[in-house]
């Protein structure tokens, strides 16, 4: 059995590069256990913390419960048992999904979040323009999402909530309809915006390579019951590159997680 | 794939591989073949009537061709011809046909109004209260069902034969589609989006402003679409049956026949038809200035 308290990560032994803040962990889970009204048990007593610009990925197969996980952070549903501790107002989202609002163009996309906040006018146009030009869509901002890539979109939707400069960004499974090549290009991207605006992230994905390319620490989750069955601290400085996807040391890190995933350790 | 470049969107990666923006299909070209097609079949259908008034009408059926008068002279006679009078005026059969069609048109935006207001009213209170929508939904159905021609008579016995009665008639047979569709719109907005809204905690009336309406303009306007050619039936049968008051077209027709004055009949018919044609498209043409930049229905009719 594999503890499921994870290390605190203010005491990371092997912090090479990122340097946590003093104080409170950004997002905190502690022994959160996830029933549904039909019986099934989607998380079972799951406990870790994100430190403030902390990288943190989630990887486990489909159905574990990794989308609970993260809708129980995001406040959409409530935990059954424990406690999160994060500061709902600070929080940015991804979806699987772009859920973009097809009536509105790419700026009043982007600007969502802020209108629904009550943003000043002009600050929400400032932003909605920086944030705009973050993810590289300007020359689009009067686009409907119909006339939109798949990958365009999930700028789109990263911008909406980069406008509100939140301390942590959840992201469930975003790239995971899109081809590789898009795929490896945004995750490229996401890495840049990650430390130009250093946020905390909690990343959900299937993807192995993708968890580790981008992350700070892997959590592995094991299936329906989800829990955390390993943590992986991922040692590769910022900033990483392309190239870092075909380092020896890349390919024996995602060996161990993939070896975690099935149950061997 | 070239004009995309101006994006900048691979500064940051740098290599030429740039993701292309879904082509832009509100613009499709207009081919000969989008008016020969159609122009074909209307010379058909107008041969076909001269064929009959020739010849078919008197040996297929063993009636008179005259029953089925050709187009010039249901043209010419509705809407030309002068007769003169001995009192030395001239009438024109033209003026009544133009009268009772404003007078229908009358009827029908009237009852589409209603029916509009009426329709969308009832959904909007009937989406956050299911139990609402339980207990009148069986009513909604039996409104669809009630045969139009049967109630309109007795809808007459009970107020008057006059344009009020018409009305109800109309918004009777036009008000379904307009409830339905409102209702389907406003319910099935994608839950991912209504996630948005939870999570920054808006309000029932953002919710509806923001996301339910705009989300439902399309289901919203289809039903304004089939309402409105509903709405013409509905003004044309109110009038056949209810016929104090102004003429409208349904009552013109129904006299010409009467007479025996089948050039006018055919002319009144034709207005009627105009008329239906007429309010769809201008609902096709809102619906496309309200969604068409967004919404993919809109675009290719």
């Amino acid at each position: 059995m594999t503890d499921t308290r994870m290390t605190d990560p203010g005491r990371n032994p092997t912090g090479q590069r990122w340097t946590p803040v003093a104080g409170d962990p950004a997002l905190e889970f502690t022994d959160v256990s996830k029933t549904f009204k039909d019986g099934t048990r989607a998380l079972d007593r799951t406990s870790f913390t994100v430190a403030p610009g902390e990288f943190v990925t989630v990887v486990g197969p489909s159905g574990c419960g990794k989308s609970t996980l993260l809708r129980i952070a995001s406040g959409l549903e409530r935990p059954t048992t424990g406690s999160v501790t994060v500061d709902r107002t600070s929080l940015g989202y991804v979806f699987q999904d772009a859920t973009l609002l097809q009536w509105r163009t790419v700026r009043d996309n982007v600007g969502l979040f802020a209108e629904l906040d009550k943003m000043p006018r002009a600050d929400r146009q400032r932003r909605v323009a920086e944030c705009v030009e973050l993810v590289g869509l300007n020359g689009f901002e009067d686009k409907y999402p119909k006339q939109l890539s798949g990958g365009m979109r999930m700028r789109a939707s990263l911008a909406r909530s980069l406008v509100m400069d939140p301390d942590v960004f959840l992201f469930d499974e975003p790239f995971g309809a899109l081809d590789e090549i898009t795929r490896e290009r945004l995750n490229d991207e996401l890495l840049g915006l990650f430390q130009r605006q250093e946020f905390g992230a909690l990343f959900i994905t299937h993807s192995i390579y993708e968890a580790v390319f981008l992350s700070t620490r892997v959590l592995v989750m094991s299936a329906r019951p989800g829990r955390i069955v390993a943590s992986f601290d991922v040692p590769f400085e910022y900033p990483r590159s392309h190239e870092l996807r075909f380092d020896p040391a890349f390919a024996a890190l995602t060996g161990d997680v993939s070896r975690a995933l099935r149950g061997e350790s | 794939m070239i004009e995309v470049t101006v994006a900048g969107l691979v500064d940051t990666v740098g290599d030429n591989l740039v993701e292309a923006p879904l082509v832009d299909e509100s613009k499709r070209r207009i081919t000969p073949l989008d008016f020969i097609g159609p122009l074909v079949v209307l010379a058909l259908f107008v041969g076909g009537w001269y064929f009959m008034n020739h010849w078919g009408l008197r040996h297929l059926f063993d009636r008179p061709g005259y029953l089925v008068p050709p187009w010039h002279e249901i043209l010419y006679d509705s809407f030309v011809r002068e007769i003169p009078q001995p009192t030395g005026e001239s009438i024109t059969p033209r003026t009544a046909l133009l009268n009772a069609l404003f007078e229908t048109t009358k009827l029908t935006f009237v009852g589409l109004s209603i029916s509009i207001a009426l329709g969308m009213g009832l959904a909007f209170v009937m989406t956050p209260a299911r139990w609402l929508e339980r207990s009148l939904w069986p009513y909604i159905v039996a409104l669809q069902a009630v045969p139009i021609l049967v109630i309109s008579p007795v809808l007459g016995a009970v107020f008057d034969y006059k344009f009020r009665t018409r009305v109800i008639v109309c918004v009777i047979i036009s008000i379904v589609p307009i409830i339905s569709n409102t209702l389907f719109g406003l319910r099935s907005v994608d839950q991912g989006q209504h996630d948005l809204f939870t999570l920054k905690g808006a309000s029932g009336w953002t919710r509806l402003w923001k996301l339910q309406i705009p989300a439902a303009l399309p289901a919203i306007f289809t039903g304004f679409r089939i309402s409105s050619g509903l709405a013409v039936i509905g003004a044309v049968v109110g009038e056949l049956f209810n016929r104090q008051g102004e003429k409208g077209i349904g009552i013109l027709m129904d006299e010409y026949r009467q007479r025996n004055q089948f050039t006018y009949t055919y002319g009144a018919l034709l207005l009627s038809s105009l008329l239906g044609i007429a309010v769809f498209f201008l609902f096709g043409w809102l619906q496309r200035l309200a969604t068409g930049k967004w919404h993919e229905s809109a675009q290719t009719r």
